[in-house]
């Protein structure tokens, strides 16, 4: 009996395995199968002879991106865009979570500044008063507006206030006691503390800059000022709807530019590929740091 | 304490982004009003002249707004309970594996697709769902007519979905990953002890455990119900799936920036905004009452 059960756990366990690398590949292969598209032969990629391995094998698609002036454009606002976005937030969400880390009691209008951060979390005014109101504060052509658009990551100034306040309170009372200031008290005790909810939020910030794409599409009339995300969208995703029918489809699909979409795609992936290795240290933390309990 | 000569300073810290919120958070709430004007561009939101709630009658009237919520809600409801079983199986099955270089690896590839962009995502869907894309070619070998994916408003919705819970299925199993950790193991030692299979430890101890977290998780998630995922289907959609596919959020998109029917969109805009705050400060309530959860 005993055996017999231990016998069937084998099989369930082994098929349990199976199972999971099927889900793991099902992850991989939509990268794995854009990258053979993008080092494929044209001819060979449009006729669907390319599966998971590329067919013809070329660099041209990536060579013509070499010398396409508005993806190194987009790709140099991308990078401008997560540097400043990056470095705003992290100084904003800093300066804001250690005081409402206090009680209401240390910092009196604490409550009534987290209600209203609650409030803007939770509600907004939609897409076209959004874009009435940036155009009045002058947004429109205008990095600011992808930098800011989206207004304060509230959830994020949550995070890092929840961490301050599981710090134990005696680190503080300490430096108090030595007459540390509220400033030297933030940054050269508090700060060092919070690496880890700080790296997360980075990272989140960082991925919702790089990834964000309908803010520009609203703010820029001209596709010259398009990050990249927003320009590989007009250039590969744009589905037009006239082509819908199966002749021309097939037709289309000869002189369309697949394999060369596929390598931009493939490019605006690599660095969140390149990084990731490193992140995935910090959003596991993050995750779970999302809320308090109890 | 000392704190209370802190407050100066608390404030100075305050400010950039209280200003940050003001700016462009707060000053674009005030816009809502457009939704009770006629709004001319070339008048601005100010001098634009009232007309009630002439906006939202209009709104009522119109035969899209019935589809747009029902797409919204079926959408919506879907990916919610795909974004729950799936995650939840997953989360299940991996940690019946003891090999710890294994889970990792999976972790590591699984996380992954979560932190691509739709627009990216839409990319390579439309790659692999071409008409002489890779499924169509396993769909013929089988001996199917080959299928235009997305030209097709009876697939698209599963297309959506579908799509959604394989970008986030990953991810959303982090937090029941956490639960399964949290587990006391002297449980599993004790039963264990007493001879319980390895099925007996799962359905008795695992499934219990996590179950109050998958309740919770649901809970929150009830207050996305209007939310059917706007990046996604604005990358996936085109006319001929309206009828299955066109959300709230597209259409407002069209509506007001398109065809720049300022006011109709706003009110519709608004309206969403307005049932979605409700539905998320009941949904955190209740969270709050049965699970003691708070978001601060």
């Amino acid at each position: 009996m005993i055996a017999e059960r231990s016998f069937m756990f084998k099989i369930f366990n082994g098929l349990n395995i199976v199972v999971l690398i099927v889900i793991m590949l099902l992850c991989l292969l939509p990268v794995w199968y854009t990258l053979s598209i993008s080092l494929s032969d044209k001819a060979a990629a449009s006729a669907g002879q390319v599966f998971l391995w590329p067919k013809g094998l070329t660099f041209g698609s990536y060579a013509t991106i070499i010398q396409d002036g508005q993806f190194f454009r987009s790709f140099f606002i991308s990078v401008q865009r997560v540097l400043y976005g990056a470095g705003i937030s992290f100084f904003v969400i800093l300066l804001m979570a250690y005081p409402l880390s206090k009680t209401s009691k240390e910092f009196r209008p604490r409550n009534v500044i987290m209600w209203l951060l609650i409030f803007a979390m939770l509600f907004n005014g939609g897409l076209v008063p959004w874009y009435l109101t940036m155009k009045t504060l002058g947004m429109i052509n205008n990095i600011w507006g992808l930098v800011l658009g989206g207004g304060l990551p509230v959830f994020n100034v949550i995070l890092v206030m929840n961490y301050l306040r599981n710090m134990p309170k005696e680190m503080e009372e300490s430096a108090l006691m030595d007459g540390a200031g509220p400033w030297r008290i933030l940054f050269s005790i508090l700060l060092p503390l919070s690496v880890p909810v700080l790296a997360t939020i980075l990272v989140f910030t960082i991925v919702y800059h790089w990834n964000e794409f309908f803010q520009a599409l609203v703010l820029m009339n001209k596709s010259d000022h398009y990050p990249l995300q927003s320009y590989i969208r007009q250039v590969a995703v744009v589905i037009d709807p006239t082509k819908m029918d199966e002749e021309t489809v097939k037709r289309m699909s000869v002189l369309s530019n697949q394999t060369l979409n596929a390598a931009k795609i493939f490019i605006s992936m690599l660095p969140l590929l390149v990084i990731y290795p490193f992140l995935q240290k910090y959003f596991v933390k993050g995750i779970t740091l999302g809320s308090v309990k109890g | 304490m000392r704190h209370r000569s802190f407050a100066k300073h608390f404030y100075i810290m305050l400010l950039p982004g209280l200003l940050w919120l003001a700016f462009f958070n707060l000053y674009p709430m005030y816009g809502v009003v457009t939704a009770f004007k006629d709004f001319n561009p070339g008048l601005g939101i100010l001098k634009s002249p009232w007309v009630g709630l002439e906006n939202f009658q209009y709104m009522f009237e119109l035969d899209d707004s019935k589809l747009i919520f029902r797409n919204t809600v079926l959408i919506a409801f879907a990916k919610m309970v795909g974004n729950l079983i799936v995650p939840l199986a997953f989360a299940l099955m991996l940690n019946e594996v003891k090999n710890r270089l294994f889970t990792r690896t999976v972790q590591t590839v699984v996380y992954l697709p979560h932190f691509l962009s739709w627009v990216i995502v839409a990319g390579m869907m439309l790659d692999i769902f071409a008409y002489s894309g890779p499924v169509n070619a396993v769909l013929s070998g089988l001996g199917f007519e080959p299928i235009l994916f997305f030209a097709d408003a009876g697939i698209f919705p599963a297309l959506v979905v579908g799509s959604d819970v394989w970008k986030e299925f990953g991810f959303s199993a982090i937090i029941f990953f956490a639960a399964l950790t949290s587990i006391n193991p002297e449980m599993y030692e004790a039963a264990a002890i007493d001879g319980a299979s390895q099925w007996k430890r799962l359905t008795r101890i695992t499934i219990p455990s996590i179950l109050p977290v998958a309740a919770l998780l649901a809970t929150l998630s009830l207050g996305n119900i209007l939310n059917a995922g706007f990046d996604q289907i604005f990358n996936l959609y085109n006319p001929s799936v309206y009828s299955t596919g066109d959300i709230i959020d597209t259409w407002v998109y069209r509506a007001g920036l398109i065809d720049m029917q300022y006011g109709l969109a706003t009110s519709v805009g608004l309206l969403k905004s307005v049932v979605g705050l409700v539905l998320i400060a009941t949904s955190y309530s209740l969270a709050y009452r049965f699970a003691n959860y708070r978001i601060f």
